[in-house]
């Protein structure tokens, strides 16, 4: 194992380094900075539309975990299925998509934000009236290139320069 | 003693500080003892920072910036939160020698300073065998951290402390013989006689005896590229495995006060110590100290650690022979007169060799470590 | 008169900085060599086969996710590529391209983990990670661009790819490919070549040629050691043989030429993607199959260029809507028994080298 190069290997490396101190640190200042997410963010919670769901149980037939507790009773003056009870355990899903993708009539939509912790295991459980879209909870866009459209660019770091400070 | 014409700090005369000041030996040694040991925990201090700092930058990332205003407290911070910390002795380890041992790594740290001077002859006691004090100080440290890896009782623990014994046994002879080369052309053993023979920073006219004193130098304290002894590669943590609170605090301290007191002697020894324009003695000495240890931070960013055989191999093969080379040549020049008569030949000449003899060093003569064993 | 040793066990538990992953090694140490090793692993068995029999075919893909959670990408492409075999899918021609596109960005991403992760085992104190991290951010920001998750893409689908790309990827997969060749460049000129590096890797932890074939390793550890061997070239799946590219062999097999070894691969992967920006074409993005895929009954293996080695999916059905029997074969887990003969002899600290230049994945060694 002889010596080679004499030493020229260490000092480009050492050139290498100290370059990288006038350079622009890839690094962003959460909470002070916060970087767009993906348009079609798979994110942790999920949003249900009441007018649009008629209780057919594929999202819960598709989903592996089984996160998914549909409880419908049939209403004979309007002629369709009510649910009585739409559950969905957020502790459970692993966020993979299934069910939003395997819906018929565009029900199940993914939310676009990602601070949703809570203080109880069993918060994490939600229901018919915590599921709904409001102005807090956007749609993400995945599987609905439309509504995709409607959100922020994504931050990308081969945007970002960091050549020059 | 060197009195070139070229000296570059014949601009600035300063006016040398008398033995006793401020008043009588008492109080000359209580003021000093006082700037010493708060110049030490305040520039440790700083240099954990700008280590962290300079480091996360390098890295593509910031460092601490969230403790006080750009993160200037994190020092602070790390101290507290050690102290708060749970005193734990393992069952079977020797009390006493346990104990001890971070007393004994942390004295010699801090009475290196004793000798290093800050102004002309501001220094707490100005021996006439100043660097001679400081190489047999430092060796007391190693004694220190093998009583941490033996009184540990765990075995790890006792081969980190054994590896670095090894070590810094071995990195001794380098760090003396490039010493001895300053010594000669300045004359002088006293440190403060060492700066004021400066009118060249002695790094020119002694540049590979800067480069053996600076890999040695690292080699020591324990810095990367030689911290295998602190390092993930073995289980844990090595010698300081088994501390907590603020016997670890004192470990941590150690490794920063020794980084800070080898920046201090390659200060004085190869920079020109506190001499330059403009501003005053102490700032320069501060500026120059916090550039080597810059140049320390840059290197342990970059290179990747060696292995214990190479560790030795290295020293024994290669820093040992060109020191003693090193040696010789130098001890020449002096006999010739070179310090004073020929100063720009000498420079160019010891460039020259020191380029030559790394070439033909890594060429020819040089094999690391051992290879596979067969079992 | 020599002094009596005994040589001590040395327990590298679960929990370790140098590790990848919880892995267990009981190394037999004399003084500093390594005598004997002793891997014990299992920490992380999940029981994923048995777990893909209660699922669907199409529920089994979020479970491959999970399997080497470094390159997602490749492991749901060689599930779907079994489920096709058994079913006797066609995947149309703009599916197979996206599918190259994301495997071999996916290499790419994958390929830097390892040598960062090595780099960092021989002791540059986590330079080169950062470095190889900031890289694969810019490829995963693509990835969620496209999937909308940043580790487990769940991407793939048997017949094709999940979603078409939107319209923002190619411009940024553009100044992704623009910008890469100078960054690689940049960290070769900083560790390449470094002689602490080279006297460190150098010469340590050879598997040659035929040890390697003996224990079927594959990959970067295969053709490192010299031996041509490539799945993409030798048993080319999807649209691997209308792309142009080379298969980069060393000649020794020790950790320095693992390292090169991959850096040449990243290289040649960029070439593919490069082809493959270039010709492709506009359609479908998926065959015309149910979400609940009842194959007939049979058996199928498929096999994968992996960025780890061959990774390959042994399918049995027996026409129902969940597989009778799933089997994986992970490269991880077969490169490793090549460990013992590769670091008997060396040092402790070479025997972290040795085993941060294999490259493994604890997650697809226990699955």
């Amino acid at each position: 194992m002889k010596f080679e190069h004499y030493g020229i290997g260490i000092i480009k490396g050492l050139t290498v380094t100290i370059k990288h101190l006038l350079r622009h640190p890839t690094v962003s200042q959460y909470p002070e900075q916060r970087l767009n997410i993906s348009r079609r963010f798979r994110g942790n919670e999920l949003v249900w539309n009441r007018d649009k769901c008629t209780g057919c149980g594929t999202c819960a037939k598709t989903c592996p975990q089984g996160a998914i507790q549909i409880v419908t009773s049939t209403d004979m003056t309007e002629n369709k299925y009510v649910v009585d009870k739409y559950q969905i355990d957020t502790g459970y899903c692993i966020q993979c998509g299934l069910c939003v993708e395997v819906c018929p009539y565009e029900a199940l939509y993914f939310s676009h934000a990602y601070e949703c912790a809570r203080y109880r295991r069993g918060e994490l459980v939600q229901g018919k009236e915590t599921m709904l879209e409001t102005p807090e909870r956007k749609v993400s866009g995945y599987f609905y290139p439309d509504k995709a459209k409607k959100l922020p660019e994504q931050t990308l770091l081969v945007e970002k320069v960091t050549e020059k400070r | 003693m060197a009195t070139g014409e070229l000296g570059i700090y014949n601009l600035v005369k300063f006016q040398a500080i008398p033995p006793d000041w401020p008043g009588g030996f008492w109080w000359h040694w209580l003021f000093f003892t006082v700037v010493v040991i708060g110049f030490v925990l305040t520039m440790v201090m700083g240099v954990i920072y700008i280590e962290r700092r300079g480091m996360g930058r390098m890295q593509s990332r910031l460092g601490p910036n969230r403790t006080g205003p750009f993160g200037l407290l994190q020092p602070v911070a790390d101290a507290i939160k050690v102290l708060l910390k749970e005193n734990i002795v393992p069952v079977a380890a020797d009390k006493i020698v346990h104990w001890l041992a971070p007393v004994v790594a942390f004295a010699p740290a801090l009475m290196i300073f004793a000798v290093i001077p800050f102004a002309n002859g501001a220094l707490l006691a100005d021996l006439n065998i100043g660097i001679l004090y400081v190489v047999a100080i430092s060796s007391v440290s190693t004694v220190g951290i093998f009583m941490a890896g033996w009184g540990s009782s765990n075995k790890y623990s006792l081969l980190g402390a054994m590896r670095n014994v090894a070590a810094v046994v071995s990195y001794e002879i380098p760090l003396v013989l490039a010493v001895v080369g300053v010594v000669l052309i300045a004359g002088s053993l006293s440190l403060n006689q060492i700066v004021v023979a400066q009118e060249i920073p002695f790094i020119l006219l002694q540049p590979l005896g800067f480069l053996l004193f600076f890999i040695a130098g690292c080699a020591e304290i324990n810095r990367s590229p030689f911290d295998l002894m602190e390092a993930d590669s073995e289980i844990v943590a090595g010698f300081h495995t088994e501390y907590s609170g603020m016997k670890f605090a004192m470990f941590y301290l150690v490794e920063y006060a020794e980084a800070v007191a080898i920046s201090a002697i390659i200060t004085t020894l190869f920079l020109g110590g506190w001499q330059g324009p403009l501003l005053p003695p102490w700032l320069w000495f501060v500026v120059k100290l916090l550039l080597v240890f810059f140049a320390m931070v840059w290197t342990r960013t970059t290179l990747p650690r060696i292995r214990i055989d190479q560790l030795m191999a290295f020293a024994w093969k290669f820093l040992l022979p060109m020191s003693l080379l090193n040696l010789f040549i130098t001890a020449l020049q002096v006999l010739a007169g070179w310090p004073t008569q020929l100063i720009w030949a000498m420079i160019i000449v010891n460039f020259a060799v020191m380029a030559l003899m790394i070439l033909i060093w890594s060429r020819f003569f040089f094999r690391l470590g051992w290879g596979k064993i067969e079992i | 008169m020599a002094v009596k040793t005994e040589p001590f066990v040395l327990n590298m538990g679960p929990v370790h900085p140098s590790t990848h992953g919880v892995f267990r090694m009981r190394a037999t140490l004399d003084g500093e060599v390594v005598v004997d090793i002793e891997p014990v692993f299992g920490y992380l068995h999940r029981g994923i086969e048995k777990l893909a029999e209660q699922r669907t075919y199409t529920g089994v893909i979020p479970l491959t996710d999970r399997l080497d959670y470094i390159s997602s990408m490749s492991n749901n492409l060689a599930y779907c590529l079994a489920v096709e075999k058994l079913a006797g899918i066609k995947v149309p021609e703009r599916a197979e391209y996206i599918r190259v596109i994301m495997a071999e960005l996916q290499r790419i991403a994958a390929l830097l983990i390892a040598v960062g992760a090595f780099l960092n085992d021989c002791g540059a104190y986590f330079t080169p990670f950062l470095y190889m991290f900031r890289e694969r951010e810019r490829i995963v920001d693509l990835f969620e661009m496209a999937s909308g998750q940043r580790l487990t893409y769940n991407y793939m689908r048997a017949g094709g790819v999940s979603q078409d790309l939107p319209e923002e990827f190619m411009p940024a997969l553009r100044k992704f490919m623009d910008m890469m060749p100078r960054y690689m460049d940049e960290y070769d000129r900083l560790l390449m070549q470094n002689e602490i590096l080279i006297a460190r890797a150098k010469g340590v932890g050879i598997l040659t040629a035929e040890q390697a074939i003996n224990c079927s390793a594959s990959g970067p550890v295969l053709r490192a050691s010299g031996v041509k061997w490539d799945v993409r070239k030798a048993d080319p799946y999807s649209i691997y043989d209308h792309f142009d590219f080379d298969v980069p062999i060393q000649q020794t097999g020790d950790c320095y030429d693992r390292y090169r070894q991959r850096v040449e691969e990243m290289r040649q992967s960029l070439r593919i993607i490069q082809q493959a920006m270039e010709q492709l074409p506009s359609g479908p993005v998926k065959a015309e199959v149910p979400h609940l895929i009842r194959p007939p009954a049979g058996e199928a293996y498929a096999r994968l260029e992996a960025p780890k080695g061959e990774l390959g999916f042994y399918l049995v059905s027996d026409n129902a809507i969940a597989p009778y029997r799933c089997h994986i074969r992970p490269p991880s887990l077969i490169n490793l028994t090549a460990l013992r003969d590769m670091v008997r002899g060396w040092k402790v600290a070479d025997l972290i080298i040795i085993f941060g230049s294999i490259d493994i994945t604890v997650g697809e060694i226990d699955r």
